[in-house]
């Protein structure tokens, strides 16, 4: 007896060391990784403390006191390249919150209209949205610009957030998400009680549609704020005071012209904190969206 | 016994007469109004895809059969796709074979800097994956990991771009971070005078520049590909773990025996998905250089389409040719999307559908069998 209990002891604390074993490998090697996500970011923020002089002496992982001074010299008005970063985050800002507005109220509008009524070209008109969701941007642009320009309307806001309103993936989310959770019973009751149609999407579906609707919206938020393609194809040879934020960083490529470093810096952290300020306050959202499979680029 | 069968043949027929009543009515109040909204819901989404996508596309096509610089208004046949494709080997400086080199050299690079990011990244996000779920180690801060991991693929990929010039420089008197770094570590060797010695050329180099793109790409791209694989995993029955574990398989066996064949679907439809992915890739290759345009060894099939398209000058437009790579572009992302398709369609579905079929082909040859009756 005691020789089994023995063995079975044995047994059990060679499992348990296993795998203490392995988790603390484990944990290091996450270590690791963690360091290499962040490696490049945190050489940003502290770079852009420093000045050219100190930047160019090594890097370095302590902090240093040029910020302001570097931060008067990316938004002075002598600043050599085209950067403007509060015109950046302006005209980003306008654009991306119109377009983040029109995707997810219409891309709830649309599935909601298939998912409650029916009529005849219900199914087929879905099959075509699931159809396109494919077809990307960049197969499309060659045309799209070449229309824009006949029609004048390069170098305007409006080609860049109208098109927001047509998300086909964004559809396909609403609908499988109202699928699950939006009982057709209760659009009855509204209408029973004599509530409109359009009124019961407004005041019933879309409260009902939050969680799908706030994951949708932080996407689309992300992905027209970063997006360089579009902006910097329809927006041509217009003024540095009406560019997106990730046009006017094309503009820090030539930083040999400007040999202010620090400054460089600064202007990429200025594009890339707010994002990452957004991250780290929705990350559990952005998070469960992505394993729900609600994002594709 | 006769008449409870009256009974519930009367119950039948009122039952019958009730719901043709009440389908009637339905059918009144649907033909009264309700289907038209239905209608005026999807519209706007209809108007503005036909206007801003749909066209678009068409107008793809309509371009790629046009002519160039100043003749954009000709028809040109299929001589864009020619060019493209097989152009024109007698003459080497003629604008057909420079268009054609462009074309293979520029697909070429999307193909080397694709595979070379993806095959690290499904390592590495599949690695991961696997170890996030298992149920018996114990990590801490599991959540931190992984809000850690995804954080790079939120960030402004021009901003990215940009960042990592300036942390790759490889000027001798004014090196990047990471030649410094690898100075500390003495693998590049200083003068005297603290300057450089054959820096790595991070930017100008061949492979050094690829390398650099593609470790770009695998680091935006990993957390995205694990926690999609992760949802995955977390999707496979529990039991059968259970299972294993209670029949001693290692965590080795685990993982070939039931995680992968039964994540081959999601692998399949990521891999896919990552390959038009990578077709498209723009924002990083066409941005990782110092003077504003992009390198020979990195430009991708769609920083070439962009380029020929995004023009001021009416001399060198070649937006035919723009409209051709397109057109090419658009069929390969076709054909992989069908493989996509049908990788992820519901197995168990048609399996079920099939046996159906089977139970109704047998049973009507069974009734045939007994004379016609159907038992």
């Amino acid at each position: 007896m005691s020789k089994m209990d023995s063995v079975y002891g044995k047994a059990k604390d060679n499992y348990r060391a296993k795998i203490v074993f392995k988790s603390t490998v484990l944990v290091i090697w996450f270590i690791i990784l963690t360091i290499i996500c962040l490696f490049p970011i945190y050489i940003l923020l502290i770079n852009s403390t420093r000045d050219t002089h100190q930047i160019s002496n090594g890097i370095s992982f302590i902090p240093s006191s040029h910020l302001f001074d570097n931060y008067k010299s990316v938004t002075g008005n002598d600043f050599k390249l085209n950067y403007r970063a509060l015109y950046g985050y302006r005209n980003s800002l306008l654009i991306t919150c119109s377009a983040c507005f029109l995707t997810v109220f219409f891309s709830a509008l649309t599935a909601y209209g298939i998912h409650v009524y029916d009529f005849k070209l219900k199914e087929i008109s879905y099959t075509v949205i699931l159809l396109v969701m494919m077809v990307p941007m960049q197969v499309t642009s060659a045309g799209f610009l070449n229309f824009m320009a006949k029609l004048h309307r390069t170098g305007h806001y409006d080609p860049l957030i109208l098109p927001a309103i047509a998300a086909p993936a964004v559809v396909y989310f609403m609908r499988s998400y109202m699928k699950s959770s939006f009982p057709l019973d209760i659009v009855e009751a509204a209408r029973i009680d004599g509530c409109s149609e359009f009124r019961t999407f407004v005041s019933i579906a879309i409260p009902m549609m939050k969680p799908a609707i706030a994951v949708q919206a932080i996407f689309a938020f992300i992905a027209t704020w970063n997006n360089f393609y579009t902006p910097n194809m329809i927006l041509i040879g217009v003024d540095t005071k009406k560019k997106t934020l990730p046009m006017m960083i094309n503009a820090l490529q030539s930083s040999d012209v400007l040999n202010d470093y620090g400054a460089v810096y600064l202007a990429i952290a200025m594009s890339i904190v707010p994002i990452i300020i957004a991250y780290v306050a929705l990350s559990r959202f952005i998070i469960a969206g992505v394993a729900l499979g609600g994002v594709k680029e | 016994m006769y008449s409870v069968g009256v009974y519930l043949f009367t119950i039948h027929f009122f039952h019958e007469r009730v719901c043709v009543m009440a389908t009637a009515a339905q059918k009144r109040i649907k033909s009264i109004s309700y289907a038209k909204y239905g209608y005026i819901f999807i519209l706007p989404f209809f108007i503005v895809y036909l206007f801003y996508q749909f066209w678009p596309l068409i107008n793809t096509f309509i371009v790629a059969f046009k002519g160039n610089t100043v003749h954009t208004e000709e028809f040109v046949g299929l001589n864009n796709f020619k060019d493209l494709l097989i152009g024109d080997s007698s003459k080497p400086f003629s604008a057909a074979q420079q268009v054609h080199e462009a074309f293979f050299r520029t697909l070429g690079n999307t193909v080397i800097l694709w595979v070379g990011n993806f095959i690290p990244q499904i390592l590495l996000s599949l690695s991961l994956a696997v170890w996030f779920t298992e149920a018996n180690l114990k990590i801490p801060g599991k959540e931190f990991f992984k809000v850690v991991m995804y954080l790079p693929n939120i960030l402004t990929a021009a901003s990215v771009a940009v960042l990592f010039v300036q942390l790759c420089g490889q000027s001798e008197t004014n090196p990047g971070a990471i030649n410094s770094l690898l100075t500390k570590f003495g693998i590049v060797k200083t003068t005297s005078a603290g300057l450089l010695v054959n820096p790595v050329e991070f930017i100008d180099g061949v492979w050094p520049s690829r390398f650099v793109v593609m470790f770009i790409q695998t680091w935006m791209w990993f957390g995205n590909t694990m926690i999609m694989l992760m949802s995955g995993i977390q999707g496979i029955n529990p039991s059968l773990f259970e299972a294993a574990s209670i029949d001693g398989a290692s965590s080795g066996q685990v993982f070939r025996k039931i995680t992968l064949p039964l994540l081959t679907p999601i692998m399949a439809y990521t891999l896919v998905t990552s390959m038009i992915g990578g077709l498209q890739m723009f924002d990083i290759p066409y941005l990782y250089n110092k003077d504003g345009s992009a390198s020979k060894y990195l430009e991708t099939i769609a920083a070439l389409i962009y380029k020929y398209f995004h023009v001021t000058n009416q001399e060198q437009n070649k937006i035919g040719y723009s409209g051709a790579a397109s057109v090419l572009l658009f069929f390969i992302t076709l054909i992989l999307g069908c493989i996509a398709f049908y990788m992820t369609r519901d197995k168990d579905e048609i399996a079920k559908k099939k046996q159906r079929k089977k139970i109704a082909k047998q049973l009507k040859a069974e009734s045939k069998q007994f004379g016609g009756f159907s038992i």
